[in-house]
């Protein structure tokens, strides 16, 4: 079981009702999808928040970046870096600079 | 002693207004939700203290929550809504077809009855209907389904349900409207449903007085008299007197018939409010000046109500969910702007003053009455 760093965007957390980064425990190899999977699975409020209800796919103004890499285009079950895997360097959902 | 509560949705988060049955001393509460477009909040008829809110994000799309304690606390419920089978096609702004997508939630509508039912206007255009305190959502896919959907176009808002009148005396019969579709009706509880139309003119459409395609604004009833229904349509104020079987024009005297808020008010159901705006490329008032009307004639014959409200200088909009009416007599007028003024009036329209003058766009108002 790995357990994984997420950092989320202020609104996301709000919803989730905590404060900084969250730690998410993982199941088998951790992927794009492995890690939203358990994060919604922990925090039920964030469905649809994140990705698509029906398609699964992220919403177009979020993106995902870990070790300074942007992976949103990624695909979801691509294994993601090993220092996320292991906790060392954080999940990072973003909300992208646009609209007001 | 008698109250009233404002429930006022901004552009970038929710506002709570308070006061007694005076309406002179307010007390302000928010933002709740700061940041998210709030399109609507209202409390049920049943529970005044349960009210259901509409949060929409560019980002994170949309949340719906709920408060059992009159909007200290909030709770958030479901937030899927999953059209009902194959979602098909409506008409696209170049004319081809487009398939439905949901996007967020314009207008909760509470139950008459049990506060834990409650219907959601979505766009693209869909009604929802939640049995479980907004916990899960099912389309009732008979509106969508019954044969004109792939005419519906968007509006420049986009294709939007935005109003949802609940008959109080027939509990099966729904008026709902659509931009740019025009108004339905179901008598049978949603199952089915059908265009009640007739008698709109839309110069702006190829068939001016086609079955669907009318860019219907608002839609307003008296709940003594839920019958006879009153209409902002894009241009003309309109009436049925025949549960929108056949429509009318009472456009009048107005000086513009152009428009997004239509009301009625809570004791007089002949005494009709609106607030023209100069027109769908300008979206401000005539001659930058604020002014509400109203017809105590049902229609054709308008006042203009000033006092109270700047006569020059003046361009902001008042959008279709942003005017709502109180209980008490007499009657409370409220509306808000995308300035960010919510103005009240305590004597059914005779003046006005607001109660708040920089929020947010106001994209909704709604008033709950103590009496």
């Amino acid at each position: 079981m790995a357990l994984v760093r997420v950092a989320l965007p202020a609104h996301l957390r709000t919803l989730a009702q905590v404060k900084g980064d969250v730690e998410i425990e993982v199941a088998g190899t951790v992927t794009q999808r492995a890690v939203l999977d358990a994060l919604e699975a922990r925090f039920p409020v964030l469905r649809g928040t994140i990705r698509d209800h029906a398609t699964q796919e992220r919403r177009p103004f979020l993106r995902f970046f870990a070790c300074r890499e942007d992976l949103s285009h990624q695909p979801p079950d691509a294994p993601l870096p090993t220092a996320v895997a292991t906790g060392a360097e954080l999940f990072m959902v973003i909300g992208a600079i646009a609209g007001g | 002693m008698s109250s009233v509560r404002v429930l006022v949705g901004t552009r970038k988060g929710a506002f709570i207004l308070t006061a007694d049955g005076q309406r002179k001393e307010w007390a302000v509460s928010g933002p709740h939700f700061g940041g998210w477009e709030i399109y609507h909040m209202k409390g049920s008829p049943v529970n005044p203290q349960r009210l259901y809110a509409s949060q929409s994000s560019g980002w994170f799309g949309q949340i719906v929550h709920r408060s059992d304690d009159g909007g200290q606390t909030w709770t958030a419920v479901g937030n899927e809504f999953t059209y009902e089978g194959i979602p098909g096609t409506h008409q696209w702004y170049d004319g081809t077809a487009h398939p439905w997508e949901f996007k967020r939630v314009w207008h909760l509508e509470p139950s008459l009855t049990d506060p834990d039912v409650v219907y959601a206007g979505v766009e693209d255009a869909a009604l929802f209907r939640s049995a479980d305190g907004g916990q899960t959502w099912l389309e009732l896919a008979g509106l969508r389904g019954h044969g004109t959907g792939p005419l519906w176009q968007p509006g420049a808002g986009g294709m939007c349900l935005h109003t949802i009148l609940l008959d109080p005396i027939n509990p099966k019969r729904i008026f709902i409207a659509i931009s740019a579709a025009g108004a339905f009706r179901t008598d049978d509880g949603g199952q089915t449903w059908r265009p009640i139309n007739h008698g709109l003119n839309s110069e702006y459409i190829p068939d001016p007085a086609a079955d669907v395609g009318h860019c219907v604004h608002r839609l307003a009833q008296h709940p003594a008299r839920p019958n006879v229904l009153f209409m902002q349509k894009h241009w003309d104020v309109m009436r049925s007197d025949d549960a929108g079987d056949n429509w009318y024009e009472i456009s009048g005297n107005l000086p513009s018939d152009f428009g997004f808020v239509v009301d009625v008010h809570a004791h007089e159901p002949n005494t009709v409010y609106v607030l023209p705006i100069k027109s769908d490329s300008e979206h401000y008032p005539p001659e930058g000046k604020l002014r509400v009307y109203r017809s105590r004639t049902g229609g054709n014959e308008w006042e203009a109500l000033t006092k109270g409200l700047p006569q020059e200088n003046c361009y902001v909009n008042v959008l279709r969910d942003a005017m709502a009416v109180d209980a008490l007599d007499p009657c409370g007028i409220y509306f808000g702007t995308t300035g960010g003024q919510v103005y009240v009036s305590a004597d059914a329209g005779d003046s006005w003053m607001p109660i708040v003058h920089d929020l947010p766009a106001v994209l909704s108002v709604e008033v709950q009455t103590w009496p």
